[in-house]
């Protein structure tokens, strides 16, 4: 497979618009970090998103910046940092240089600060996508609030490259708080996590990240607050945690504990991760399952996310694995993202059904990459 | 400016006729279908009055299982329909066709779930937007709160991505709904999301949000609840003027403090609101702002108090903190009352919604001014700030002076978008603001936006000649050559 690194989006468009006239499918990658999906149809060409790497615009007074798809994750976070700013977006960086912002809001990859500030979708404010006719199409705006047209930034967050390639994406700032503090609550019991976890998502404390975690038959809740008040906050739901009867505390220094629950969103060489869209009703079940599994569990108290690490195994034994998670916690659909090629060529990755939106998701594929030029198969359905 | 059906771009849709009617009796029930002119007079216009057309008959399902029915009848029978809500949209979203149908869900209110410890309510897309918050109180509410929020549907704000006062710091409708049982124009029911997130393939939720009724009508309808603050306090600051206002929320925001809510009325919308409320604002201010914390009573209590010292260094007049919920209630309902005052000063208005760059906002405003006087016509604004989401009213008086109203809103509106805005930030695009989107989109973007419709809906039925600014049909979809249905009929060459 050639690989190609154009340098502007109008070479990039270009590019796509002689591959669909050639007949030759495109694989689009950013850093390379997350090798997600189905192993698709063979592409003549690789098309690298590293060179668009220009931070267009940053916008300090208005919150906002306009940010080219190769640019990582990690420089963004040093550049905005500078004005006392973020990009909500912490999805883990990865391998190498680490993930590019292109790659997070193309695969909808997220981290613990979704719960306070929402996933990639909530934060781009418009795109440009590159569509496999070689046009450039503009959709949003830079502005925090706008509902001119329709909203494709939406459509392409998550989409895998399989609409076009996004050539530059508006995001949405927030202040970086001045101060975190976080609380933390262990049992060994994954019926008392799940009615800690649901009762800390109600009650009022707004916390900036709420997670949870399953790990060697015990687990733990981490409620991360943000701000001046950062420390009589944590206290605060310290004291709620103790009453539900778990193991209690509260920190400051807290880097530590959520740099552990982003890195467990990924595996080690020969594992697997398996991100569940469950409900917070759920979780003491999914717990046992990752437990049965000797599998990690981390994600989203209050949003019913989960990342299921499976251990390095041989393929044959992660398929099975996966299978009986899948079984276990239907119809809460089980992704496969991280894991050994085999893997992903011997199961369906997506696990999902086959029904009417399947065929709606066909007809906006067709629509928009009538060719199918762009990363032809790796996506749910085949597409 | 009054623009009548004939002035609506046809459409290559078919008329409807007493079979689709006899149909739409059947699934409906004949009361539920109504065609005599008086009771079609009423549906003619939503919120935006400026725009009339009758529709062919109005139909009022009662459940899902009848919404998919009747789109299916007028689908088979190529007839053009629109949804509505409570009609209550400023953009003309839903204008009825003419010899279409429009599909009213006003009976469609049942709450049908909750369940607060996934943080999830299921509802019927008539239930209105204040009824979601009053089913999940007192522990949780429902955060986009547009202004009619005692009146518009949940459906509605779907289908406009409505807003609110509280948006800034909490978001938008698309960040609340998680699931849609959608209704598809050629009949068929889609299951958009649901009650988990990351559900697999196309973020077509999100899409379909904001889409303003031109991809399908949602039946049934996720959205995410969330607790209530521990604490809420308001208060509002007057000044001499905007520019001392716009500096006070430029200088609050840029801190690192993300109010719940943080707006801006200027001299004559305070004088509006004040004879209509008679809170007590005084009428000689130049600017209000009215700042809400929520959230934890550590942070807010750490915060209030710079908010404060930041709106006495900028030069407050007088600053009014509420003492108690009902002091609350009464700033707010004076802020949500300046559309509807301003009929005392004027017997006519038009309310413009643009969006700019909060940093704009001091030349923005300034245009504004410039414009007003150019016109010769009063304008009053209300914003909210945080957001940078103008509402400039137009005020005028009598019919003669509707046209050069409304070009002064257009005028406002071009700055909005040279200012590195947005045409709408959330009355939506409808018919009213369909002209302006060459202004903010270039072709190939259009045509993205048509590839979307065209996958949701090929034949253009729902809801036709609203967003896009000229009609356009979709070409089929490459492949073995079929023949298109318009074609067939004799109504379109092959495009």
């Amino acid at each position: 497979m050639r690989s190609q690194t154009p340098e502007t989006a109008e070479d990039a468009a270009a590019l796509l618009r002689a591959c669909a006239a050639d007949g030759i499918g495109v694989r689009i990658a950013g850093a390379g970090t997350k090798p997600w999906g189905s192993p698709g149809v063979e592409c003549g060409l690789e098309l690298r998103t590293v060179a668009l790497d220009d931070v267009v615009e940053h916008n300090v007074g208005d919150f906002t910046a306009v940010v080219q798809p190769g640019v990582s994750l990690r420089e963004l976070d040093e550049l905005f940092a500078g004005s006392g700013q973020m990009l909500a977006l912490d999805a883990p960086y990865g391998d190498g240089d680490g993930a590019t912002l292109g790659g997070a809001v193309a695969t909808g990859d997220s981290g613990p600060l979704r719960h306070r500030y929402g996933a990639a979708r909530d934060l781009v404010l418009g795109i440009t996508v590159a569509l496999s006719d070689g046009s450039l199409a503009r959709a949003g705006g830079k502005v925090i609030k706008n509902v001119a047209g329709y909203d494709l930034a939406k459509l392409y967050s998550g989409s895998f490259g399989t609409l076009g390639l996004i050539t530059e994406i508006a995001v949405r700032l927030h202040p970086r708080p001045p101060a975190t503090a976080t609380a933390t609550g262990r049992t060994d019991e994954p019926a008392i996590l799940q009615r800690a976890a649901i009762a800390l998502s109600s009650s009022s404390p707004e916390a900036q990240a709420l997670d949870v975690r399953w790990e060697a038959q015990s687990g733990c809740i981490l409620a991360r607050f943000a701000g001046i008040a950062a420390v009589a906050q944590a206290t605060a739901a310290e004291r709620v945690l103790a009453q539900l009867g778990v193991d209690a505390a509260a920190t400051e220094d807290d880097g530590e504990l959520w740099a552990h629950q982003r890195a467990a969103q990924r595996s080690a060489d020969g594992g697997a991760v398996v991100r569940v869209s469950g409900r917070p009703t759920r979780l003491a079940e999914a717990c046992v399952a990752a437990q049965i599994a000797g599998a990690t569990l981390v994600g989203r108290a209050a949003l019913g996310l989960w990342w299921i690490g499976l251990p390095a195994a041989a393929p044959g034994e992660l398929v099975t694995a996966i299978a009986r998670l899948r079984k276990v916690l239907a119809p809460s659909p089980c992704v496969v993202l991280d894991a050994p090629a085999p893997v992903r060529a011997h199961l369906d990755p997506w696990d999902h059904v086959e029904d009417p939106g399947v065929v709606l998701m066909r007809r906006v594929k067709q629509r928009f990459d009538p060719t199918r030029t762009c990363n032809p198969g790796i996506y749910v359905g085949g597409i | 400016m009054p623009e009548l059906a004939e002035n609506i771009p046809p459409t290559a849709t078919a008329a409807l006729g007493p079979a689709l009617l006899e149909r739409l009796r059947a699934i409906c029930g004949s009361e539920h279908v109504l065609t005599e002119s008086i009771q079609l007079r009423t549906y003619e216009s939503d919120g935006l009055l400026q725009y009339r057309v009758t529709p062919g008959a109005v139909v009022l399902p009662g459940s899902a299982g009848e919404v998919r029915d009747v789109v299916r009848a007028c689908s088979d029978a190529g007839v053009a329909w629109v949804a509505r809500g409570a009609g209550s949209g400023l953009s003309g979203g839903a204008l009825p066709v003419a010899e279409g149908v429009l599909i009213a869900v006003t009976r469609m209110r049942r709450v049908l779930e909750v369940d607060l410890d996934n943080g999830r309510i299921v509802v019927e897309p008539g239930v209105t937007n204040t009824e979601v918050s009053l089913a999940v109180a007192p522990t949780h509410f429902y955060p986009p709160d547009p202004s009619s929020q005692i009146v518009c549907s949940i459906g509605g704000n779907v289908a406009e991505n409505s807003g609110g006062a509280h948006c800034f710091k909490y978001g938008f409708t698309t960040n609340y709904v998680t699931g849609l049982d959608v209704v598809l124009a050629d009949g068929q029911v889609v299951e958009l999301g649901g009650r988990e997130l990351d559900m697999p393939g196309y973020d077509l939720l999100g899409a379909f949000v904001g889409s303003e009724g031109t991809l399908g009508i949602c039946t049934r309808i996720t959205l995410r609840v969330v607790p209530v603050p521990e604490t809420v306090k308001t208060m509002v600051a007057f000044f001499t003027g905007t520019g001392q206002a716009g500096e006070t929320v430029s200088e609050i925001v840029s801190g690192g403090v993300v109010p719940g809510a943080i707006e801006m009325m200027d001299n004559l919308t305070i004088q509006a609101a004040e004879q209509a409320v008679g809170a007590g604002f005084p009428t000689d201010a130049g600017a209000a702002l009215i700042v809400e914390l929520d959230g934890s009573l550590a942070e807010c209590d750490a915060c209030f108090d710079d908010v404060v010292a930041i709106c006495e260094r900028n030069g407050a007049t007088s600053i009014r903190i509420a003492e108690d919920d009902v002091e609350r209630a009464l700033i707010w309902r004076t802020r949500k009352a300046a559309f509807a005052a301003m009929g005392r000063l004027a017997p006519n208005y038009y309310v413009q919604d643009g969006v700019i760059p909060r940093t704009k906002l001091p030349e923005v405003l300034a245009r504004i001014a410039a414009l007003s006087e150019e016109y010769g016509m009063r304008v009053a604004n209300v914003f909210h700030a945080g957001d940078g989401n103008l509402h400039p009213l137009v005020l005028y008086d009598g019919e003669e002076q509707a046209e050069r109203a409304e070009e002064l809103a257009g005028m406002i509106v071009k700055a909005c978008v040279d200012a590195g805005g947005s045409i709408t930030g959330e009355h939506g695009v409808g018919v009213d603001k369909k002209h302006y989107m060459p202004s903010m989109f270039d072709e190939p973007d259009l045509a993205a936006f048509q590839h979307l419709r065209c996958a949701f809906d090929p034949r253009g039925l729902a809801n036709p000649g609203k967003v896009m600014p000229t009609p356009r049909l979709c070409g089929e979809v490459p492949g073995p050559y079929r023949v298109h249905p318009l074609e067939r009929d004799g109504i379109a060459e092959r495009f």
